[in-house]
């Protein structure tokens, strides 16, 4: 039975060491210890963004406990496993996109989840932030590396094919964070400087060809609005002068928890979804915002010297790739919210209020447990 | 493991450690750029930013204050504030207006005039953000309506607004004046801080003249806000100061009085104590019911009264200009005993009338056949023409302008009565200019009796009896008695100016007031039936001023034109003679003889106001003082 194998990489042959109970677990205790830091601090300042709401506080830390059963599921699991079934969950997951482009349900415009009958609402593109960078770690590590020219060019199919149909719904926000996770499993492969200094001419080509072209008009206005958000200060620059002031109205140690008048007297919008971060720099200040950035750093930190420690090339090009998605999630978010990037759907991992981004990522950090705690022994 | 090719797991491991610095060089560098940014806004544009979010949530709001009140001289209120529940509408805060509208009409009744208003106010100038009303004082039942659908309505507020009342409206209407909403040429004029969160302002009368001390300052409130606009709490508050509380010289009871003897005319009464100036009544009747202007009168309702015939808006005591007739007949005396045209002894043949030239024009006394030699008393008393046609030609138009100008004619002489008229006294450049014509010696004849071309209000008429009764000590009519806060009147009631009347012998006083009381008291005077019976000695004089013609194209029924084309009644006079405390001026339009009409209503003010209310006050003394009950 394939399950037997599954889960006796470690149990019975580790026999040098004593095994400690993180080991058994398959968990590693310094991130686990810091996302929890993380998620905790989060709550609290998830309470004060949704107006001392406690139900949303609830609903949010219900998701989180699910999104640690799946991290924890997935950390138990070999990451031979993730490598043979990457095609077909990345074919699955093709068929998804496409699904819900045909069938597809959602709000605002956005086709973006897929109902289907005796299932939850499933949105395939957060699947697909998993998918497309364990895909391309699967094609690329099956040759030497560094790949040569007609090989990154069918990495790159496979990670633009998901981007394109994400796109489609329109999704700007999830179809970037796939692209970019894909991307990066590229660069950590190898990929020449060479290369990477043309594709970077070609972007800059075509980022006008993009405008024009390609990018729908309130993508535009986005843009515009970043540059100048007083030129529509009650439309869509609204949220942005309002998240400037909430942050910068914080000062160096804030105006204490609760306290944040520009989200408590409803002036900034999102307050506990994607601006969250607006509420906890208006509190707790610029003391409270070097905090957050350090663990996140540590986060990645951390995840990095997984990545580096790994015993293959998939296991270091997937936990390379999702450290990055993760440290991309942070970036763009703060980024955004402090007026640097245009306004994008892009949640502060594991503090915003949402359900599904938050459960991609524990399943991302279960992934990347299970890739530092599932080590053969290599008698080389 | 199927891999296709030979793999150098060791360079794979190099390679990979090299591209993972290059990405944590990169983390590095962007966490940094997002710390800085952070750096940026939080320090170095925290006060900026800090400045942003206070206006955010920070308003500065206007607290009205409260409008002084009003009361008369015995303390009896005559103006407050009532709250008022009102539904007003913020236009910037409602979507689509016309939608709106419907569904609110679906559960309140909105009169088509209160839409009309709104309608109108909605396209007028305003501050934004300013609430327009919609419905004027909601019942209980429509404001329990309104809560239970307020939030389909957001922009329309209920909203409590202290709003001026007048609880004797009809009585004090033409003596108060009234407020109203502030309209577009008020709103230029206004301090607008000062009126930032007033709606009305005095329109006429005293509520007009003594509209700064009555507003008070405003007083303002910081507010925190949400994005809503909702006051969440009150940061700091400076209190409004409150109106000046106002007491007038006014008597509502002679108020009342005075109306109570108009019932059913048309005319007007003024009472002033003379010693002070202070009016005691102003009556114009009919009156109107103000409470309706004060928060805009509806088409209908102003429409009758603007068309009535009897012109209840207009105030009469102080904008109706009328002959005097022969209530002019003690100024001229005192004119032409002054001027010395005449003496006490000096006599007129009377033949029943008067010629300026042998075989001339004969302009004839009221008695036909005359009164035979006739000296200045028994002409005051019998109100003969003749005596008074002749010195007034003697004295001619300018000395008799000279002395009736320091009677107050011609202008309006008093302190703080808003919108009183000047009458018309007319001079020899007067009518030059106006008439293109010279000034006649027929002109000086008509004028003589207070026809012709002057034209006298009954204030006018009022202050110059009550300067005789002053023996020409002026004391300008005024309504203003005390205020209520610590400064003195003095600081409202603008300067008096005028100088006294000094008579060359000041006995003339003594002698035309003797000549008024033998209109009242006297064998043969004119009024002595308004007199008969009286505890004191009243000075008067009656009139008759004919009414020359009705105005063009004015459509009357044949019994209203008859009735319309009786002379009006008048009547000057005070009491007692010798200390005065009370003097008035009658009109009474179409009433007939002044000496049947308007005499005996004289008497009877005369009666309330020295016998009666003195009476009743010293009982209500004795009834207090002899109450048990009263002492606890």
């Amino acid at each position: 039975m394939a399950g037997g194998r599954l889960w006796s990489s470690q149990g019975t042959s580790d026999l040098g060491r004593a095994r400690s109970i993180w080991s058994v677990l398959h968990l590693d205790p310094v991130l686990l210890g810091l996302l929890l830091l993380l998620i905790s601090g989060g709550l609290f300042v998830l309470f004060s963004g949704a107006d001392r709401n406690i139900d949303v506080v609830k609903a949010q830390g219900m998701r989180l406990g699910v999104g640690f059963i799946v991290m924890f599921v997935f950390a138990q699991l070999d990451p031979a496993v993730f490598r043979r079934w990457a095609p077909w969950l990345y074919a699955l997951g093709l068929v998804g996109l496409v699904a819900v482009l045909l069938v597809g349900v959602g709000a605002k415009g956005a086709q973006r989840w897929l109902a289907l009958p005796g299932l939850p609402r499933f949105q395939p593109s957060e699947f697909m932030k998993l998918v497309v960078p364990m895909m391309a770690a699967w094609y690329l590590s099956r040759y030497y590396l560094p790949p040569s020219f007609g090989r990154v060019m069918a990495g790159l199919v496979i990670v633009l094919l998901p981007m394109f149909l994400i796109i489609q719904q329109p999704d700007l926000g999830t179809s970037l964070l796939v692209g970019m996770a894909g991307i990066f499993v590229v660069f950590f492969a190898g990929i020449s400087w060479k290369l990477i200094t043309a594709f970077l001419a070609m972007v800059s080509v075509s980022a006008p060809l993009m405008w024009f072209f390609v990018m729908r008009e309130y993508q535009k206005q986005r843009v515009l609005t970043l540059l100048d958000p007083q030129s529509d200060p009650l439309g869509a620059g609204w949220n942005i002068i309002q998240s400037k002031t909430a942050i910068g109205s914080g000062g160096m140690d804030g105006k204490g928890w609760l306290q944040g008048t520009q989200s408590h007297l409803e002036f900034l919008p999102e307050s506990h979804t994607d601006f969250i971060v607006a509420v906890l720099a208006e509190e707790f200040g610029f003391i409270g915002m070097v905090l957050l950035l350090a663990v996140y750093f540590l986060i990645i930190l951390r995840c990095l010297y997984i990545a580096v420690t790994a015993q293959d090339s998939f296991c270091r090009l997937v936990a390379g790739a999702l450290t990055m998605t993760f440290f991309i999630y942070v970036f763009v978010n703060i980024g955004m919210v402090s007026g640097l990037l245009p306004v994008v759907g892009v949640p502060l991992p594991l503090i915003s209020y949402g359900g599904t981004s938050s459960v991609t990522l524990m399943a991302a950090f279960g992934v990347l447990m299970s890739i530092h705690t599932h080590r053969r022994m290599i008698t080389a | 493991m199927a891999w296709g090719e030979f793999k150098n797991t060791a360079a794979e491991r190099r390679l990979f450690q090299r591209r993972a610095m290059v990405v944590l060089v990169f983390v590095v560098i962007l966490m940094a750029g997002l710390l800085a940014r952070m750096y940026q806004l939080q320090i170095v544009e925290h006060d900026i930013y800090t400045t942003l979010s206070d206006k955010n949530r920070v308003q500065v709001q206007s607290v009205p204050p409260p409008r002084g009140l009003v009361y008369d001289r015995n303390n009896v209120l005559l103006a407050e504030n009532r709250p008022v529940f009102s539904l007003t509408v913020v236009p910037e805060r409602v979507g689509d207006m016309e939608e709106m509208l419907a569904r609110l009409s679906e559960i309140l009744d909105i009169a088509d005039e209160d839409l009309e208003r709104f309608e109108r106010r909605l396209r007028e100038p305003r501050r934004p953000y300013q609430a327009i009303p919609l419905n004027y004082d909601l019942d209980e039942g429509e404001i329990a309506r309104m809560a239970v659908h307020r939030h389909q309505f957001p922009g329309v507020e209920v909203e409590a607004e202290l709003v001026r009342y007048y609880p004797h409206s009809e009585l004090t209407a033409h003596a108060l004046g009234f407020v109203g909403r502030i309209n577009r040429e008020e709103l230029q004029r206004i301090d607008p801080v000062n009126y930032a969160g007033t709606n009305y302002i005095g329109k006429s009368g005293i509520e007009r003249f003594y509209e700064e001390a009555l507003h008070g300052q405003v007083g303002y409130q910081h507010v925190e806000t949400n994005a809503r606009g909702r006051i969440l709490r009150v940061l700091e508050r400076v209190n409004p100061v409150p109106g000046e509380d106002l007491q007038l010289h006014l008597d509502l009871r002679l108020q009342r009085r005075a109306h109570e003897l108009l019932e059913g005319r048309r005319g007007a009464i003024i009472a002033i104590e003379p010693a002070t100036g202070g009016i005691l009544a102003l009556a114009s009747v009919p009156g109107f019911d103000a409470n309706k202007f004060v928060t805009g009168i509806s088409v209908k309702d102003y429409r009758e009264l603007s068309q009535s015939i009897d012109k209840p808006l207009f105030n009469r005591a102080l904008r109706g200009q009328y002959p005097p007739a022969s209530t002019i007949k003690p100024m001229m005396a005192v004119a032409a005993l002054d001027s010395g045209v005449t003496d006490r002894e000096r006599r007129i043949w009377d033949p029943g009338y008067f010629q300026l030239r042998e075989g001339g024009r004969r302009f004839r006394n009221w008695n036909r056949s005359g009164d035979g030699w006739v000296d200045l008393k028994y002409s005051m008393a019998r109100s003969n023409d003749v005596y008074f046609y002749e010195v007034g030609v003697e004295m001619g138009v300018d000395v008799m302008s000279e002395y009736l100008a320091r009677f107050g004619f011609g202008e309006d002489a008093t302190l703080d009565v808003s919108g009183a008229l000047d009458g018309l006294l007319p001079t020899a450049d007067w009518k030059r200019a106006v008439k293109s014509e010279p000034w006649y010696p027929g002109d000086s004849v008509n004028m003589s009796i207070g026809q012709g071309f002057l034209l006298s209000t009954p204030m006018q008429l009022a202050t110059a009896t009550a300067l005789i009764a002053n023996r020409g000590v002026w004391a300008e009519p005024r309504l203003l008695k005390d205020v209520r806060g610590d400064r003195p009147v003095e600081t409202f009631l603008p300067e008096p100016s005028r100088e006294p009347l000094i008579l060359k012998d000041p006995d003339d006083w003594e002698y035309v007031v003797e000549t008024m009381e033998e209109v009242m008291h006297g064998a043969r005077g004119t009024a002595r039936r308004a007199a008969r019976g009286a505890s004191y000695r009243m000075a008067g004089k009656t009139g008759t001023a004919q009414v020359f013609s009705l105005g063009e194209g004015e459509e009357y029924d044949a019994e209203q034109i008859r009735e319309r084309l009786r002379d009006h009644a008048l009547y000057v006079g005070f009491a007692p003679a010798d200390k005065p405390e009370i003097a008035v001026a009658i009109i009474i339009e179409n009433g007939g003889g002044g000496s049947g009409v308007a005499a005996p209503v004289a008497r009877a003010l005369f009666d309330a106001w020295l016998e009666e209310f003195p009476a009743a006050e010293a009982e209500s003394v004795v009834t207090q003082a002899s109450d048990p009950g009263a002492v606890h």
